[in-house]
């Protein structure tokens, strides 16, 4: 298998193959903690640390590892980098922690991490693991901040609510009011919210790929243009 | 264009007549209910059937389907009336703004537009509306009786778009919560039906104060629509069917926790969702069998919500839950081909 240029690590991270508009792997975090910003973000952030370390670390024990129980190696792998990150978490940015609650020590059974563990980090070197890690954990984490804003304007008429969860006391006053004496629409913050709004998002990413493809339709391919995409 | 739910049962009226009959069949109800409620009951209708209408044409423009003969087919004036009546009188505007469009675009558009829809375009505006707006949609108006204050159509009209009561009147005098709600309110305190039933002004003979006559001319033009074979029974008496013997079992088994089954009958939005709401011809069961389980069910949900629920009517939750299942009943109530073994 010749080695992935990194190129393509970033464009399918962050677009092409994104983690939650294209794979829809890891709802159940992403919907459940994409109520604001903030949440999103912290969420989005724990993801992505996880998601490199792991990447890292299975990557460089792939030759140690024989295939029949690389599955409970992974597993362990991943459970001992959440484990970290939810005790750096609960230490240092408490607050969120206890919002966050359940969702962050169930990063582990994310389907995101083990799924690049297993298709890519296993069969690749360490820098281009955790170049896959990082950038798929972003792109997990902008789905995520993008969700939440969408809901959190909606629902509440605010950005940045409760920023000095993520970005210390400093960031108190950094909350953006979007419409004053808002009325809230529950239904944005509330579960169906969630789901609709992924929906919409999804639909503009493949708005946004069909122009793309016609456009390029349209413009005559080269020759080894061509024969790159295919 | 022609209805056909599926191929195999087909009808031949077209859609425009099949709905006209259904606003006909509406029309006695809606003036019972305009004469208990007041006239922003009829601002409601007419602000839903505006936005109805309009944001039916920006969709089918948007998806490239022909706008004309959609819009004339008069499903979205159904829609935007079945929504409109279910709305508290005084609502302000934005809330049938947004229930409408909802119910509409993304409800009923999104999903393909007409005949394509797998939920209740009306009933998932109002969920909408009730779990985003819980405030705005409890607060109903008492009967123009019981109040002693008639709102003009201009002074309705001023009160939804402004949210100002008219000079000499506050919105707390007319307002009331709705007899079913009231009832919850007095059951959860540990009194008995009758306390509650004396202590509320709100409360008739038979269900709620007006709310008798209302679904009493509902039922009217349902049977209408039966008779002119706009609908089948089924669905109807099976959903009343599921109430009343839900609401019979408990009231026997004790009246003081249970109100009557003529109150579930005669309350809320028991009528207009029997025979206009739960007979939508495009979410609804299509096979005569699955018609009779998918209205028990909804009549057994509604009296389980009502009852034990948090909200205090549950016909809209009763109709969404039981879409989902249409389906699934359809594929194991297909009626027997002729000729052919099961």
């Amino acid at each position: 298998m010749s080695a992935t240029p990194y190129g393509k690590i970033v464009h399918d991270g962050l677009w092409a193959n994104n983690p939650a508009f294209v794979q829809i792997l890891g709802l159940c975090p992403l919907l459940a903690v994409s109520n604001s910003v903030i949440n999103a973000l912290g969420l989005g952030l724990a993801t992505l640390l996880t998601l490199t370390l792991s990447n890292t670390i299975v990557s460089l024990i792939r030759n140690l590892v024989t295939p029949e129980i690389r599955l409970p190696v992974f597993v362990l792998v991943i459970a001992s980098v959440v484990t970290a990150i939810e005790l750096a978490m609960n230490a240092y940015l408490h607050e969120l922690h206890t919002i966050l609650g359940i969702f962050i020590p169930l990063i582990v059974t994310n389907c995101i991490i083990i799924a690049r563990a297993e298709a890519f980090a296993s069969k690749n070197t360490v820098a281009r693991a955790a170049t896959d890690g990082f950038m798929m954990g972003l792109g997990s984490a902008l789905a995520l901040v993008l969700l939440g804003a969408l809901r959190e304007s909606l629902g509440h008429g605010t950005l940045l609510a409760n920023a000095h969860l993520v970005f210390g006391e400093a960031a108190k006053d950094w909350t953006i009011t979007l419409v004053e004496h808002y009325h809230g629409f529950l239904l944005a913050i509330l579960p169906p919210g969630a789901f609709i709004g992924l929906g919409l998002l999804i639909a503009v990413k493949n708005v946004v790929d069909s122009h793309i493809e016609r456009r390029s339709a349209q413009a005559v391919p080269l020759p080894h243009e061509a024969g790159a995409t295919a | 264009m022609q209805t056909s739910s599926s191929p195999h049962l087909h009808s031949a009226a077209p859609v425009s007549s099949v709905m006209l009959r259904v606003i006909y069949a509406l029309i006695p109800g809606v003036i019972a209910t305009i004469w208990f409620f007041g006239w922003g009951v009829a601002v409601n209708v007419m602000l839903a059937a505006i936005v109805a209408l309009a944001s039916e044409a920006v969709m089918l423009a948007a998806r490239g389907r022909p706008i004309k003969p959609f819009l004339l087919d008069g499903s979205a004036l159904v829609t935007a009336f079945l929504l409109a009546l279910s709305l508290p009188p005084l609502a302000p505007w934005w809330i049938t703004l947004i229930g409408t469009a909802f119910a509409i675009v993304v409800a009923k558009q999104l999903y393909g537009g007409l005949g394509c829809n797998p939920f209740n375009p009306a009933m998932a505006g109002y969920v909408v509306l009730l779990i985003s707006f819980p405030r705005e949609m409890t607060q109903w108006l008492a009967p123009e009786t019981v109040s002693g204050h008639a709102l003009s159509f201009a002074q309705a009209a001023q009160v939804i778009f402004s949210g100002a009561a008219p000079p000499g009147l506050t919105l707390d005098a007319v307002s009331a919560a709705t007899p079913l709600d009231t009832l919850k309110t007095h059951l959860h305190l540990g009194e008995t039906v009758e306390a509650a039933r004396r202590a509320s002004p709100v409360f008739g003979s038979l269900g709620g104060l007006g709310w008798e006559w209302i679904n009493g001319l509902f039922l009217a033009g349902g049977l209408w629509m039966m008779y002119k074979k706009v609908i089948t029974w089924h669905i109807p008496v099976a959903l009343l069917g599921g109430l009343l013997v839900m609401s019979t079992a408990f009231h026997l088994f004790n009246g003081d926790a249970y109100v009557s089954p003529a109150f579930h009958l005669f309350s809320g939005a028991a009528m207009l969702g029997a025979f206009f709401i739960a007979t939508d011809p495009v979410s609804a069961c299509t096979t005569p069998r699955g018609k009779l389980y998918y209205g028990a069910g909804i009549g057994i949900l509604t009296y389980i919500i009502r009852a034990w629920g948090g909200y205090p009517d549950g016909i809209a939750f009763a109709v969404l839950l039981m879409n989902m299942a249409a389906p699934l009943i359809d594929h194991y109530t297909q009626p027997r081909v002729f000729g052919h073994k099961k």
